[in-house]
């Protein structure tokens, strides 16, 4: 997998926490990811066909979404419901939309699929390619969360 | 801002609607109709007097694209402002809505300010 296709990710994810959620992630040290059990209580997974095939997920601590969803919509959420939910899809939506539009500077269209959502303690991200997986710790003030990405040429 | 105007948002995402909901309330709107897809979207143009159209793209049934042709391509609903509010920022998107006669386009993540620009364009 070229590494080129993780950075636009990154900084997509940063951008639309602080526009949308008014809230700071910090990126950690990437690394490769050997299992599917997911890091996050909730993931939006999305698949992304084009000049090149992969996927992206973004898998959030119950505690940080919780907390970037309050902010979003402007009122406190206290438990993982289907707005919550609902939200993490278009969160990780506006972060593959972001994505993309870096990614065509680099030369490479790619559209994507309409986000899966997936809830529960030790839930599982297939991701649709053979190749290996990069996951990108980041932390918030009100926890952490994780973006998966994996692509094949 | 307030144009005591009727707004269509049209978005899969509860959440989205939601947000600019309350985004568009916070510069002074306060009419809404919801609608989750085109097709939902085009009944509801058919029934309630629609000002202004804030549309998604990526949506199941009917997508953001076809609905903004449905709109255009019909002679009772071609006059209302359409804009388009989606995480499709690539060129080739913009093209083709604005191909297709999309009154201004708005990249997600926005801010309120970004959002209340292009309203005030499209509303002059």
């Amino acid at each position: 997998m070229d590494v080129r296709y993780i950075n636009p990710f990154i900084e997509s994810t940063i951008h639309v926490l602080k526009t949308m959620a008014f809230t700071t992630a910090k990126v950690g040290k990437p690394y490769l990811k050997k299992n599917e059990v997911a890091t996050g209580d909730v993931s939006g997974v999305i698949g992304l066909i084009g000049d090149v095939k992969g996927s992206i997920s973004v898998s959030f601590r119950e505690e940080c979404i919780l907390a970037i969803v309050s902010n979003m919509f402007g009122e406190k959420m206290t438990e993982l419901n289907d707005e919550v939910k609902d939200a993490a899809g278009e969160i990780s939506n506006m972060i593959s939309g972001q994505a993309r539009q870096k990614l065509e500077l680099m030369g490479r269209n790619l559209k994507a699929s309409i986000p899966i959502v997936i809830m529960g303690k030790n839930h599982t991200i297939s991701h649709m390619t053979k190749d290996k997986i990069i996951a990108i710790p980041f932390t918030t003030d009100k926890g952490e969360f994780t973006i998966e990405v994996s692509f094949e040429e | 801002m307030d144009f005591g105007i009727t707004i269509l948002i049209v978005d899969d995402f509860a959440s989205m609607r939601r947000i600019i909901k309350g985004t568009l309330k916070s510069i002074g709107f306060d009419n809404f109709i919801e609608a989750e897809d085109g097709v939902v979207a085009l009944k509801k143009l058919e029934k309630e007097k629609i000002d202004l159209i804030i549309s998604d793209w990526i949506m199941p049934n009917m997508n953001g694209l076809e609905f903004l042709k449905a709109v255009k391509g019909d002679s009772k609903f071609k006059d209302i402002p359409f804009v388009m509010v989606t995480a499709e920022g690539q060129k080739g998107n913009v093209l083709e809505a604005i191909n297709a006669g999309v009154n201004n386009y708005i990249v997600k993540p926005f801010t309120p300010e970004t959002l209340q620009a292009k309203l005030q364009k499209v509303l002059k």
